[in-house]
């Protein structure tokens, strides 16, 4: 540009500039107002869920309204999100002045990491008269033993089975062991029924597999040790590893199954097992809700139930250990103490109930609530929770956000036929080496 | 925006009055005056330009010099970045892969457009309706055309049926669960979509070319092929070499579609840079790492559409470009 002002109107031409930047950066500035010093100041709290469809999106915007009728002083600014999105903005909005109030939180290595940030709330000390109500369950959302989040309810994945096909194929009862669970597989194959879907598209729910197969494989110390420490050098991952390419090489996954996606429409992992397509599928207890809108049958509940990841003969893992997580929320260093008696609020025994009837959650995290569960399979896998005797929570969540991505990646390739039981551990390593 | 344009207007007529008074002759206040003009035409659009691309840009520049996980203190990692996405199989995968799309866009692309184009030019029957269906696709956004195509693509999904309904039940293939087949499924996607905006482009260039040179040629006896050849091509050249700069920049930057139908899978089968690039900046919290593969994106384009400037547009460019003041 060969446009040349003399220093006066150079001067001015800044001044015009300013002036029109200057309006746009306070309004992406501070807009909230400051911390209240005051409990029962007016505060205004931006709460970011994934309950983006009903029922979730009429039963957290009834939350919030009952809330404030009981606290006038606390208005409620809610902004549901889709999930994978609402991942990407809850991590742009820790970086930026103003992170919303409350905002999801699913625990674990990435809530260490979104720690780091200094924006997230340390409430222990708010919640100690109460959080024991929650038992174990709370200290997913604590990083160095402070509580930074509340979970409102808890997930296991297990296998969720159509009991109509199984009785096609002649399995008279759930497989328990990895011989069963072989043998289930080649029954219905004999039947022409479709033995196992999953969404592999979408890489977590190949995890799943693999996280069970290590935490068979593997002793809980030895579990507990990689995911604080770091290192795999257990033999039992690899061991893992190779127990998944000998249970892949049965090829008991639905056609094309690298390209299904876990939760959308009837083509779905899920859609598959609601319309009878395939008879079983490794998933969160979040199945049974997620599958209601991917099929016309009403009555598909009462077809399906649920049973644990079966044992493996030699393995190491403490026989019922689990696999899950949960959903919570985290309150921003900003919001104020409202948010965390907020957050006790959700987890009060009336809101779970509520939560469990309308299924908004499947599992509570609140003991109490759990007598709200009325379907069976549920019940089934309440009980599965409640005497298991450790919890791995899903290693893409438990480990920093990097590796718990690249193990992901890695597991994800192993099924596409690629790389090996060693070349999972060795994706770990060097993710832990990149970090 | 338009509060920002409200003012710039507002400030503008004191300094213009003032200095109506005082100029005694037209030419240098003239001058001046254009100066200012230009000053508060351009400097909305400069405003934005830096806010919302130089500056960008410039902080990618600066975080890919660190290692950083978006929330953590930010620690020096000088070229460190650069040097894991330059031996990353994964990334240099992902720009194979985007090469490809490019190339066969070219290649594929290129000749059905003209083809169409050249037809749809002509004297036939329907030719508006024709043309409003050949573009419709291209209106559609690419998330739209996504999940169009990614319900179709199922297995037994509209595309097997269709096959089979046509007898050719051996064709079907595992359109986006091949790991061999998946991006050139994405090609036939991506063609389908913008196969319509290079034919509209091209009918523009054709109705810009004389008739009259046509009329002489054929006056001359030339046949259809060969007016076509020497006559139509040569004259569509500045609009073939533009949609080839729009196509190839569009293929290296490819990322709605392939988020939305396959997440840059199976096992990283249809990765381009920019998948790549949000799958490990965001989902990875590496916003350092992140950064530096978008910076080399960036290179890429960027050195891209300066060799391909200088080589392949100047000529149609030239005198196109109006000189500013002076």
């Amino acid at each position: 540009m060969n446009v040349r002002l003399s220093t006066p109107r150079r001067l001015a031409a800044i001044a015009v500039a300013l002036s029109m930047a200057l309006p746009s950066l306070t309004a992406c500035g501070d807009d909230s107002s400051d911390t209240p010093a005051d409990a029962n100041a007016p505060v205004t709290l931006t709460w970011w869920h994934n309950g983006q469809q009903d029922p979730a999106l009429g039963v957290w915007q009834s939350v919030a309204d009952q809330y404030h009728k009981d606290h006038p002083n606390v208005t409620f600014k809610v902004e549901p999100a889709q999930n994978e999105a609402l991942k990407t903005k809850i991590s742009v909005a820790l970086q930026s002045p103003n992170p919303p109030s409350i905002f999801q939180q699913w625990g674990g290595g990435a809530l260490a990491t979104q720690v780091e940030s200094g924006k997230i709330m340390d409430m222990t000390e708010q919640v100690k008269p109460w959080i024991g109500e929650l038992g174990q369950a709370a200290t997913g959302w604590q990083v160095e033993g402070k509580q930074y989040g509340i979970p409102y309810d808890l997930h296991v994945v297990g296998f969720w089975y159509r009991k109509d096909l199984f009785e096609q194929a002649g399995i008279a009862a759930p497989p328990k062991t990895m011989t069963e669970l072989n043998d289930a597989v080649a029954k219905l194959k004999a039947k022409n029924i479709t033995p196992i879907s999953i969404g592999s598209k979408d890489k977590w729910p190949d995890a799943f597999w693999w996280s069970y197969f290590a935490i068979r494989e593997c002793s809980t110390d030895t579990v507990k040790a990689t995911v604080k420490n770091l290192k795999m050098d257990d033999p039992c991952w690899v061991k893992a590893g190779e127990d998944l390419k000998a249970f892949l090489a049965t090829n008991p996954f639905q056609n094309a199954f690298l390209g299904t996606p876990a939760q959308q429409g009837a083509g779905s992992s899920a859609g598959l097992v609601a319309n009878g397509k395939a008879a079983m599928e490794l998933q969160g207890d979040w199945e049974l809700p997620t599958m209601i809108p991917l099929t016309e049958d009403k009555q598909f509940a009462s077809k399906l139930s649920w049973f644990p990841f079966p044992t493996i003969e030699g393995g190491k893992g403490t026989p019922g250990t689990a696999l899950g997580g949960g959903d919570g929320f985290s309150c921003a260093v900003k919001a104020g103490p409202a948010c965390a008696d907020f957050l006790k609020y959700i987890a009060s025994t009336d809101v779970q109930t509520k939560l469990v009837q309308t299924n908004t959650a499947t599992l509570p995290s609140n003991p109490k609530a759990i007598s709200a569960i009325q379907d069976p399979s549920l019940k089934t896998v309440q009980e599965y929770l409640n005497s298991a005797p450790y919890i791995q929570v899903y290693f893409d969540q438990a480990l920093p956000t990097s590796v718990g991505q690249a193990l992901n990646d890695a597991v994800a390739d192993f099924f596409a036929g690629k790389g090996s039981p060693q070349g999972i551990v060795d994706a770990f390593t060097k993710a832990v080496a990149n970090k | 925006m338009t509060q920002s344009g409200g003012i710039a207007v507002a400030a503008a007529p004191p300094a213009r009055a003032g200095r109506a008074a005082s100029r005694p002759a037209r030419r240098p206040g003239g001058r001046r005056a254009k100066r200012l003009e230009l000053a508060l035409l351009l400097t909305p659009a400069l405003v934005l330009f830096v806010g919302f691309v130089l500056l960008p840009i410039a902080a990618a520049v600066y975080y890919s010099f660190y290692k950083w996980t978006g929330f953590s203190p930010r620690t020096w990692f000088g070229l460190g970045n650069y040097s894991r996405v330059l031996e990353d199989e994964v990334f240099l995968h992902s720009l194979l892969h985007n090469i490809v799309i490019a190339v066969l866009s070219v290649v594929i692309q290129l000749p059905l457009s003209i083809g169409i184009a050249l037809l749809l030019n002509g004297r036939i029957k329907g030719r508006a309706a024709l043309r409003l269906i050949v573009f419709a696709p291209y209106v559609l956004s690419e998330a739209i055309t996504a999940v169009v195509w990614l319900l179709m693509l199922q297995p037994d999904g509209l595309v097997d049926q269709i096959f089979k309904a046509a007898g050719l039940g051996g064709v079907i293939q595992d359109w986006l669960a091949d790991g061999d087949l998946v991006l050139y499924t994405l090609f036939v996607v991506i063609t389908w979509k913008y196969l319509g905006f290079g034919i509209i482009l091209l009918l523009a260039g054709l109705q810009s070319i004389p008739p009259e040179l046509r009329e002489a040629a054929s006056t001359d006896g030339a046949t259809a092929w060969q007016t076509t050849r020497s006559i139509v091509l040569p004259l569509l050249g500045p609009t073939i070499r533009i949609w080839i700069f729009l196509s190839i920049i569009g293929s290296l930057q490819l990322f709605d579609l392939v988020w939305i139908m396959t997440l840059g899978g199976p096992a990283n089968a249809s990765s381009t840079m920019a998948t790549y690039l949000l799958d490990h900046g965001f989902s990875r919290y590496e916003f350092g790492y992140g950064s530096a593969v978008a910076v080399v994106l960036f290179a890429v384009c960027f050195v891209f559409a300066l060799i391909y400037q200088r080589f392949a547009l100047r000529r149609d460019t030239e005198g196109a470009l109006t000189r500013i003041v002076e």
